[in-house]
Parts: structure tokens; sequence; C-alpha cells
């Protein structure tokens, strides 16, 4: 499978901040995005998952693909960190969770809340689900929050072998995942937004 | 989708709230109004189908705030209209959710309360039926209210102005066929436009409150 994308117009707020990004990805790559705060990457991210419309351009082999994981993990307190993983597990289909639990060392937390979980237990359960979706595109944005050096291994290693598999992903991040990634770098898709004329100005 | 609806009553279980709250504040609401207008029974017994309306409908208000916004802090939202479940279907079961957390049990405890305000014997099955064909409407009017508030830190004032307006039909016609019902009066005719409200109201909101939702979303 392939994700193509075309000459996109990220929008925020209804003004341009990145504009004409093209790239495609094939099965087995990661793609990492990177810039400074502010450039653009969760938007972009956004965009690409569907969860904001894009200003103009393409973006085909997205639609019902993607696993998206962001800052918050979408996690409910008051339930295990298995039942946190079986709801998602149902809602995409019902893979078993036990392959996700023991790629990202939860087993022994299995039956604890998620509430009493540490910051970067509950990143980790929140990257285990990605596994439960069985989606082959990985939409990232900056996965190794408060992980150890031991969890960002942990997390390389389940990344590696969702690749392996024919998967694919996106990421954003700071830090160097010491993967075998192309890399796309925001700024110069910043500087060519700053030349799109914003909604009101091209209807004036 | 089921898996949607059986995490939502868990968690309505086991973290209050959810069950508790619409009930309590019917029971309080309930309780308290033959100390307030005098324990004449003839006053309470005329008063009493519009009081247990109007409680249903504050009970099921107050438990609206956090029908989405929960899920809207805490990222699952995002990452459940990213899954197979379309939004309709998403909006719907919350307000199936909440209808099973809020409604229903006051379905259940109304013939109880109506005691307490010498509802007339004759009353209770119309009362029973209307309630239960007008609160899937409250719930579901609700989930609208709340997708479009549902980027508004402290929204709840909001979010009762929007939704209030829209439940009106709702209570006239609910506290209407409940009153005829007491009274020993025809009562099809309101209880036929109830349902027809709801029905409306179930056929078009989901549609709607997932527009609205999409686009707060952004």
């Amino acid at each position: 499978m392939i994700l193509t994308v075309s000459n996109l117009t990220v929008a925020r707020g209804g003004v341009a901040i990145l504009a004409g990004i093209n790239f495609v990805m094939v099965s087995g790559t990661a793609l990492v995005v990177r810039g400074p705060n502010g450039s653009g990457k969760t938007s972009l991210l956004r965009t690409i998952a569907g969860l904001q419309p894009q200003m103009s351009g393409q973006i085909t082999g997205a639609e019902d693909r993607i696993a998206y994981a962001a800052h918050s993990d979408g996690l409910k307190a008051a339930m295990s960190v298995a039942e946190n993983l079986e709801f998602w597990s149902s809602v995409f289909g019902g893979p078993s969770i036990q392959p996700a639990l023991n790629a990202f060392n939860l087993n022994s937390l299995a039956s604890r809340r998620a509430g009493h979980l540490s910051a970067g237990q509950k990143r980790r359960l929140g990257l285990a689900r990605l596994m439960v979706t069985e989606r082959p595109l990985w939409v990232l944005d900056e996965p190794t929050v408060s992980l150890d050096a031991v969890s960002v291994s942990i997390f390389i290693s389940a990344l590696e072998s969702h690749l392996a598999n024919g998967g694919m992903a996106l990421i954003s991040t700071h830090i160097d995942l010491g993967l075998d990634a192309e890399v796309l770098d925001m700024t110069p898709f910043k500087d060519l937004a700053a030349n799109v004329e914003t909604s009101d100005q091209a209807f004036l | 989708m089921r898996a949607l609806l059986i995490r939502d009553l868990r968690l309505a279980l086991r973290s209050g709230g959810g069950f508790g709250l619409g009930l309590t504040f019917f029971l309080i609401v309930i309780v308290l109004v033959p100390f307030s207008v005098g324990p004449a029974s003839s006053l309470l017994s005329r008063i009493a189908p519009g009081i247990l309306w109007l409680g249903a409908l504050l009970a099921c208000l107050l438990s609206l705030d956090r029908l989405l916004t929960v899920d809207w802090e805490d990222g699952a939202l995002d990452l459940l209209s990213t899954s197979p479940i379309p939004l309709e279907g998403i909006v719907s079961i919350k307000a199936l959710a909440h209808w099973i957390t809020t409604g229903l049990p006051l379905l259940l405890v109304a013939p109880l309360l109506g005691v307490l305000l010498h509802l007339p014997v004759d009353g209770f099955g119309v009362l029973i039926s209307s309630l239960a064909l007008g609160t899937p409407a409250l719930s579901m009017i609700g989930v609208f209210g709340a997708a479009l508030t549902i980027g508004i830190k402290r929204g709840g004032l909001l979010l009762s102005l929007l939704v209030l307006p829209l439940y009106i039909p709702t209570l006239i016609f609910g506290a209407e066929a409940a009153r005829r019902g007491a009274q020993g009066l025809e009562f099809g005719t309101p209880l036929l436009f109830l349902a027809g409200i709801t029905g409306f109201v179930l056929a078009l909101m989901p549609f709607v409150a997932a527009v609205v939702l999409r686009l707060n979303l952004r």
C-alpha cells in the first residue's frame, strides 16, 4: 500500500501554515517529521489522520488505514490496563490484546487501573493501543514523550516489527529514534505558506 | 459499537456521577416539593405530573455537561473519530448510554415518587409511558448540545441555555399527557405528539450532532 500526499496545504484557524507538501510512502517505511515547536507538525499529522480538513491538495491512501496517537492517549482512569486495550481491540474488530501487552511489557500491569499508572506507563499503554488497531499506517505525534530509555527501545522494537510486517509510520519527534527513515523538514513548507492567500484575501 | 456502549456504562457505574447524579437530584427535588408547597393532598395530586416531568427534565440536563467532554479532554474522542465507528454511531451510542444511566432509572423510581405526591392511581401508567416516550429525546437532544459546546471550558451554562428551548416541546406534551392521565381524561393525542417528537429527534439529531462534532474536533 502507498500513501501519497500531493501539494498539500495545511491550515490552522483558516490561515495556511504549511504549503506545497509532497511525499510518497510505501509499505515498510517510516517518515520522520521534524521542525521546531510551532512549525505545524501536529497540524500536518492531524490533517493526514483526517481530524482536520486540508486547505488544498490531496491525500490518498489514508482513509480507514490510520492509527493515530497524540499527546493524550484516551485512557480511562477507572478501567484496568487490559480493559482499556480490550475496548480498543473490540472497536477495531477484536484482535487479541496479548501481543500488545507482551510487546510493551505491560503483562504485570494488566489488572492495574490506568489511573494508577505513571506517566511513562500510561504512554506505553497508549502506544500498545496502536497494535490492537491492526491498522497499517501509524501516525504518531511525539510518541516518546515521558518515556525512559528502556521504554523508548521497547517502542522502537515494536515499531520496527510493525514496519517489517509491511506497516508504515509517520512520526513527529525531537529525539533521534535511530530509525532507518527519511526525514521531512517542516521549514521550507512554512516559507511557502507565507505566500498562500487566506480565503478572506482571496475573496476580497 | 456495542463495545463503546459497554465501556460507557461501565465507566458510569464505576466513577459515580453517571448513575447516581441524575437520580439523586430527581429524588431530592421530588421529596422536597411536599415540604415547600405544603401537605395539601389535593394540590399535590394536581401538580404531581408536572413536577415529576420537570424534575426528570432537570435531572437529565444535570449530567449532560460531562457527556462528551470527558472523552474530548482525554483524547479518546479524537481516537474514536479515526476508528471504524462512524461519528453518527458514536453520538447515538452516547445518547443511549446517557438514557440508560439517567432516563431509565428516573422512569423506574417515578411511580414511587408519584405516591409521595398523591398522584392518582389511574395516572401511573400514563406517567410511565410518557416518560418512557419522552426521555430518549431528552438524551439525544442533550448529546447535540454537548457536541455544540465541547470545546468550551465550563460550557455547562451555555449548554443549558442551548438545550432548554429544544426540551420545551417534549416537556409540554409529556406533562400534558401525564396530567390528562392523572385526571382521567383522554390522553392519546399528547402521547402521540410526544412519540412523534421523539421519533423526529432520534431520526435527525444523530446526523446533526455528528456534523457539529466534526466541526468542533478540528
